[in-house]
């Protein structure tokens, strides 16, 4: 669980459960709504989500592990990061981007690289700052939410996510905006 | 009768005694003695270290020194190292380039630490100090390559290029281009912290090439194996040397080539870098490990016995960084090998993992203060201490300056009494006399604190973690640490009782962070209230202090002198304590 760290796990009360464990059966529709919809995440990419969904889970009922206690140990992030090996000479070690929310405090980072496709981020991102998406769908953006996750592309475009292929975003994402819904209008609609 | 002056001589033999005074405190001595000592120090003053940049403004700086050269500053508490300091916390450059912009047009040398620098900020130094010589942004953030095109650009006397550890948006290796192929007095140049792919190898090398001086080059990660020969092959005179990634696939006309080109470097001393290491290059640096002083393997994912084989090669070693990988066997060659060695970091390969994957414990750290007399420094991460183990450390190294103990487990006992380890630690403090620097882990009581205060009166940093019973830690702390300058405190059980009775003592510090402690928010309202030259400043992401109780604990809580009074540069989630809080918000 080295990424727990990363998305402040201690101070957001996240739990990486299963959906549908705890008091996440609330929340179960929006990413089965997404993980219908063929065009992202595979049924089989969803599949293996879940399989370490399932393995953090039994984590849930013992004590917090020493992991997700920020700040400890003092180790410094570019020292963290630079035990994961280099698999290939493309790849880079992880994918870190900010995550800001309208009207939230803290900024945060995460590592794109440790989801597999937008049901897992979106999931995070909601949990990490307690809202609620919506439905996405390719037409009209994200429905019946007050918040629309964001996010600038290299050409400093502001892109809705979710619009592109999971690998083209996770290639071209510089940073997260949670944004007010009412901003996010006309942001990468096709029609 | 004419009045005899206390000095008859004139002020330009002062100045040229004073010439003779570099340290800061002595200088702050020498301009308290008398007005006109004051006048002549501050004229010639060419060096300036500021700590906290909220401590003072740059405008006041400017007006007590007219003549700067040298600037040193620090923004960020440490523990922003760890994640703890929200983004958008603060310490600003740009503030202080532009007045300096104005006030210094000579300025040579700019040194950063854990400040937010930005491209608007680098194009504004290279813009306005045309005889700038070092520029060092230590563990800084907010810009990209781009400003340092602009300085590559604009700043032709530069010496001293140091990223050392900051966090930049590489948009392109194309800014080392910028160099005009006039540039040649590079000295120093340390990218190892730049990420991307993207490295202009071909300008890199043509730099190096055209630099006959360059003695120090620390590369990234990127830059392939296969390459390195052919670099320092133009550059034989360096003194230090970090590579880039270290692992390739074994091929002799490479290996040759590098062999060839380590040996050629006949003053080399210094070695970093070894990102994914493979032992199979390891013999080619044997040329160079007799005189290494210095050696850097904290990257290297290299196991026994390659390692400790390497390790056994370097007599002449003074620092060494290295992965838990090392083990205690490898600790104890290295403890009857190396006699000269004064620093020793060893970091976990695997802090997260439930289970120890490596066999490294206290006996290891015992070997070398046993076998290295002259060991002064130590950052030391490990899953298991005793309180005997330290009692004898502490006797073995009565010279200790630095000693930092990082246990894994945080509040983990000493594993052979299942005690706390306040003896231990006790016996550090009180053996070594002249520590400087601590940091606390483990199971630790109140005791361990009053063992401290008692004892570590040279103490100036003290970091502690998951520690201590009540407030009577906190306050034998600041009443008896009579050097104390920084105090960082995280998880701890204490707060308000210690912090009101010693609030003078807080003047007398650079600064205090607690976070995740017991610090009432009644308490840090009282505290600014009677501090007025204090800043306190409270940071919670739940929202607004007016919104909660008194007796509710503030988040994070860091608190500095200051004589710029509170800053105006705060994110949202910050707010001062001070005179006037409470009635700004009714």
């Amino acid at each position: 669980m080295a990424f727990a760290k990363d998305l402040n796990l201690d101070a957001t009360e996240l739990r990486l459960g299963l959906p549908g464990t705890s008091d996440e059966s609330a929340k179960n529709q929006t990413p089965a709504t997404l993980r219908s919809n063929n065009k992202r995440a595979l049924p089989e990419e969803s599949m293996s989500s879940n399989a370490t969904a399932s393995k953090n889970c039994n984590q849930e009922t013992a004590p917090l592990p020493k992991a997700q206690v920020i700040g400890w140990p003092p180790i410094r992030s570019y020292r963290k990061n630079n035990l994961q090996p280099k698999k290939s000479e493309g790849e880079i070690s992880g994918i870190y981007v900010k995550v800001s929310m309208d009207g939230a405090p803290y900024l945060r980072k995460i590592d794109l690289k440790v989801f597999k496709g937008y049901p897992e981020l979106l999931k995070a991102l909601e949990d990490m700052f307690k809202f609620k998406a919506g439905e996405y769908s390719e037409r009209e953006g994200y429905n019946g939410s007050e918040f629309v996750p964001t996010y600038e592309d290299k050409d400093g475009d502001w892109m809705l996510v979710g619009d592109v292929p999971w690998e083209m975003f996770t290639n071209s994402c510089k940073k997260l905006r949670i944004m007010k819904g009412s901003e996010a209008r006309g942001l990468g609609c096709v029609v | 009768m004419q009045k005899k002056t206390a000095y008859s001589f004139p002020d330009e033999i002062l100045e040229h005694v004073f010439s003779f005074i570099q340290s800061d405190k002595d200088r702050n001595a020498a301009s308290v003695v008398c007005k006109s000592w004051y006048e002549i120090e501050r004229w010639c003053r060419r060096k300036v270290f500021v700590g906290n940049c909220y401590a003072v403004s740059p405008t006041m700086v400017i007006r007590r020194f007219p003549d700067i050269r040298s600037i040193e500053l620090k923004g960020k508490p440490h523990f922003a190292d760890f994640n703890l300091v929200p983004d958008g916390w603060g310490g600003y450059v740009l503030p202080w380039i532009s007045k300096m912009a104005g006030a210094y047009p000579w300025l040579e040398e700019i040194r950063l630490k854990r400040m937010v620098v930005t491209d608007e900020s680098l194009e504004l130094v290279a813009k306005s100090f045309t005889n700038l010589q070092v520029l060092v942004l230590f563990s800084c953030e907010g810009f990209s390559t781009d400003g340092l095109a602009a300085i590559a650009a604009g700043c032709k006397n530069l010496r001293e290029l140091d990223l050392r550890d900051s966090e930049v948006d590489d948009l392109s290796g194309h800014w080392l281009n910028h160099f005009p192929d006039t540039y040649t007095s590079l000295v120093s140049l340390n990218i190892s912290c730049l990420g991307s792919d993207d490295v202009s190898f071909s300008a890199l090398e043509r730099l190096v090439g055209r630099c006959p001086n360059l003695r120090r080059l620390l590369l990234n990660r990127e830059v392939p194996l296969d390459k390195i020969a052919n670099l320092l092959s133009r550059a034989p005179q360096l003194i230090e040397f970090g590579t880039g990634t270290y692992a390739a696939e074994l091929r002799s006309d490479v290996y040759s080539n590098l062999v060839e080109a380590f040996c050629n470097c006949k003053e080399l001393k210094s070695l970093s870098g070894f990102w994914d290491a493979v032992p199979a290059y390891l013999p080619v640096i044997y040329s160079v490990c007799s005189r290494l002083t210095s050696l850097n393997l904290s990257y290297a994912p290299i196991q026994n016995p390659d390692l400790t084989k390497l390790v056994s090669q370097c007599p002449s070693l003074q620092r060494m960084l290295v992965l838990d990988y090392i083990e205690d066997s490898g600790l104890e060659v290295l403890a009857s090998s190396c006699k000269d060695l004064q620093e020793l970091r060893v970091f976990p390969s695997d802090p997260f993992g439930e289970e120890p994957n490596v066999s490294l414990t206290e006996k290891g750290l015992v070997a070398v203060s046993s076998g290295c007399p002259k060991l002064q420094s130590v950052l030391y991460f490990c899953r298991q201490m005793s309180n005997a183990a330290l009692v004898t450390i502490a006797q073995n190294c009565p010279n200790f300056t630095r000693f930092r103990l990082c246990l894994l487990d945080p509040k983990i006992a000493d594993y052979r009494t299942l005690q706390p380890l306040d003896v231990g630690f006790g016996a550090i403090v009180e053996h070594c006399k002249d520590l400087r620097r601590l940091s606390l882990s483990g199971l630790l009581t109140d005791c361990v604190f009053e063992y401290i205060g008692m004892h570590a009166k040279k103490l100036e940093m003290l970091s502690v973690a998951f520690a201590g019973e009540s407030d009577l830690a906190l306050h034998h702390v600041l009443s008896g640490c009579e050097s104390l300058r920084k105090l960082e405190i995280m998880n701890c059980p204490f707060g308000d009782k210690a912090l009101l009775a010693n609030a003078a003592k807080l003047e007398t510090m650079r600064s205090l962070w607690m976070s995740s402690c017991s610090v009432s928010l009644g308490a840090c309202k009282m505290l600014g209230q009677k501090m007025p030259r204090l800043n306190i400043e409270v940071m919670d992401e739940k929202g607004p202090p007016d919104s909660r109780a008194e007796s509710d604990p503030v988040d994070k809580l860091y608190i500095y002198r200051s004589v710029a009074g509170p800053r105006f540069d705060m994110p949202p989630f910050v707010w001062t304590m001070d005179e006037d809080f409470a009635s700004e918000l009714s």
